[in-house]
């Protein structure tokens, strides 16, 4: 299971990576967009992976840490979540008031 | 026992978000009512800020605020101490300064300026407070957030194409932040700073790659922000495109990446400073003297003030930056620099547009509206507002501040940046002196020569000898030059007492693991493997 999460978090970042080095507004955010789904399943993974395991005591249950996830990752990847979706809403703004005002998708506003 | 002056740690984080949420509820019209509003808030952060400075500097330990009184790793904390309460005086002078500067137009280039202001100051005043490293991510993304609408303000084309990359490589270096935060949670199993402090020295030896790899990534995220050299291209023409009143508060941003890296690199053991981060202090120097070189070919290079400016900035982090590693007496004498740069910056950015008033380039201009509210008569291209006290002899005057200016950023006698400087240098040389450490010595002597060559050619070019009538210089506009000429002033007089508070902050960080026991770690619950 850590592996295939591993590959699915470098396949990802790596694409994004590729695609933020494109000369396209667009190529850019998508890219940034995919690096940080992978940096969301990253922050995931640091809190260890577990099978069947909740977050959340259930009632009238003992807190058993052995028995639980590691609710603390989870969290953070909710407001990691958040932040970079609020982002990429802005740089999509952005974007378009650039095309708007240079007439070019290109990412320094003119062509070559 | 719990009286009421110890949630004033709190206020300069709640105060501007309620002012920023209150002044969304007015139309962009009452623009008179939202400067008041903004300028009585920055007033009241003003004063805070120093009550904090003033209770630090008789206080041995740090004021520690549990939110919600959750006990300490588990809650939320904010942490008051020396340093973190001079860089929040800092940032509300600098904030209350470009505010001022605003309000005598720039502020209705746009809409919503004192809202994104207000929200500014929340991120920097969190930022500069945060006990740990997940909300230190939270606030750097509401001070990025707030920045992001600023650098747009008054939307103009090349606004908007610097806007692009700073948006995208801020968000890439956000996400650096996550990965490096991430990486230390899942070694230590702590966020809050003062539990890691704890931690670090329990980390297991097959642990220490990973986490030795976790802190290097945070670092570079640091480094992004605060312009190291190859990381930092961006940071000059982000800042030159920015509006002069955003730009003079902008100067305080690149100081909170080096806050940031000031506050991580203090938790390292002291003599296995070594152990957990090998090549930190060494990385650091390198990495400054080359931001430092490259800055003094920019400013060499540049044609305009603002670039000028930019490329300053760039020299003060590079030289902060560089100094890291070293003593807790060069740190003290990088702290007195740091405070006596970003002032002198910061003014020049406000100058700068009162010596280029004549170009169109930079006067205020309205794009369409884009709210139904908008202030229809907001468009004043140059012309006077309401605020019309005409200064005479301006030229003399914006001739006169611009050379103590740029005297004060190359670090020439008498002034602060002089003291500072010489600090630096002296701190540098006692232990004993390394080919490196020579060349760094170096740069900066160099870079303080850059500096007045560079500021005294700008200035004969576009001073002293255009024959276009000197621009009427207005009172809301000469009074926060004056009042970041009176700080840097009796930050050279008072230079005696400012050091031995600077001191006290850098001996103060490097015991922040001993310090934060007033704050006692908690077993946290044994996860499994």
């Amino acid at each position: 299971m850590e592996f295939i999460l591993a590959c699915g978090i470098g396949i990802l970042t790596a694409s994004g990576v590729w695609l933020i080095l494109r000369p396209r507004t667009f190529q850019v955010i998508v890219g940034l967009s995919l690096m940080s789904y992978a940096v969301n399943l990253f922050i995931f993974a640091m809190g260890r992976l577990r099978i069947d395991a909740p977050v959340i005591v259930g009632r009238g249950a003992t807190a058993d840490p052995a028995r639980f996830a590691d609710p603390l990752p989870q969290a953070l990847v909710l407001t990691a979540i958040v932040i970079s979706f609020a982002m990429t809403a802005l740089l999509l703004v952005v974007l378009l008031a650039s095309r708007g005002l240079t007439g070019t998708d290109h990412v320094d506003g003119e062509e070559p | 026992m719990t009286t009421w002056t110890e949630h004033l740690i709190i206020m300069p984080i709640l105060l501007p978000l309620a002012a920023g949420a209150l002044m969304l509820l007015f139309s962009e019209r009452r623009y008179a009512l939202k400067r008041v509003i903004s300028l009585a808030t920055t007033l009241a952060l003003i004063a805070l800020a120093t009550w904090l400075v003033r209770d630090a500097a008789s206080a041995p330990e740090p004021q520690i605020y549990l939110l919600g009184n959750w006990p300490a790793p588990f809650g939320i904390t904010l942490v008051s101490d020396r340093l973190s309460a001079v860089m929040l005086l800092l940032a509300n002078i600098l904030g209350f300064a470009s505010l001022t500067y605003a309000s005598a137009g720039w502020d209705r280039a746009g809409p919503r300026f004192h809202a994104l202001f207000m929200l500014q100051l929340v991120g920097l005043n969190g930022a500069f407070l945060t006990g740990d490293l997940f909300n230190l991510f939270v606030f750097f993304e509401v001070l990025l957030a707030a920045s992001y609408g600023l650098l747009l303000h008054g939307a103009r084309r090349e606004r908007v194409s610097a806007g692009l990359h700073y948006i995208s490589i801020n968000v890439a270096a956000s996400l650096l932040f996550l990965i490096g935060a991430s990486l230390i949670y899942s070694v230590t199993g702590t966020l809050n700073l003062a539990d890691l402090a704890v931690r670090i020295s329990a980390i297991l030896p097959e642990n220490l790659a990973l986490f030795q790899a976790g802190v290097s990534v945070l670092m570079v995220a640091f480094l992004i922000k605060a312009g190291i050299w190859p990381l930092g291209f961006w940071l000059p023409s982000t800042y030159s495109a920015a509006a002069p009143p955003v730009a003079a508060l902008f100067a305080i941003l690149s100081k909170v990446g080096i806050y940031a890296i000031l506050r991580m690199s203090a938790l390292m053991p002291e003599n296995s400073l070594g152990a957990a981060t090998p090549f930190a202090s060494e990385w650091f120097q390198i990495g400054g003297t080359a931001t430092i070189a490259f800055a003094t070919i920019g400013i060499l290079s540049s044609r305009s003030l603002a670039r000028l400016a930019g490329f300053s900035l760039m020299i003060s982090s590079g030289t902060l930056i560089a100094t890291i590693g070293f003593s807790e007496a060069v740190r003290a004498a990088a702290l007195l620099y740091l405070v006596s740069s970003t002032l002198a910056v910061s003014a020049f950015y406000l100058l700068i547009e009162l010596i280029a008033r004549g170009d169109a380039q930079t006067a205020p201009m309205a794009p369409d509206a884009v709210f139904d509210d908008e202030d229809p008569s907001r468009v004043e291209e140059n012309g006077q507002t309401e605020i019309g006290v005409v200064i005479p002899a301006s030229w003399a005057v914006v001739g006169g501040v611009f050379m103590f200016f740029a005297l004060l950023l190359a670090g020439l006698p008498p002034l602060s940046g002089f003291v500072a400087k010489f600090a630096i240098i002296d701190g540098l040389l006692r232990p004993q002196a390394t080919p490196a450490t020579w060349t760094l010595i170096g740069m900066i002597m160099i870079s303080g020569l850059a500096v007045v060559i560079a500021a005294s050619r700008a200035g004969v070019d576009l001073i002293w000898t255009p024959d276009r009538p000197p621009a009427p210089l207005r009172l809301a506009e000469a009074m926060p030059i004056g009042l970041l000429l009176t700080l840097s002033v009796a930050l050279t007089i008072f230079a005696g007492p400012a050091m031995a508070y600077a001191e006290q902050a850098s001996r103060a960080l490097s015991h922040s693991h001993l310090m934060f026991e007033t704050a006692p770690p908690m077993q946290r619950l044994k996860m499994a493997p």
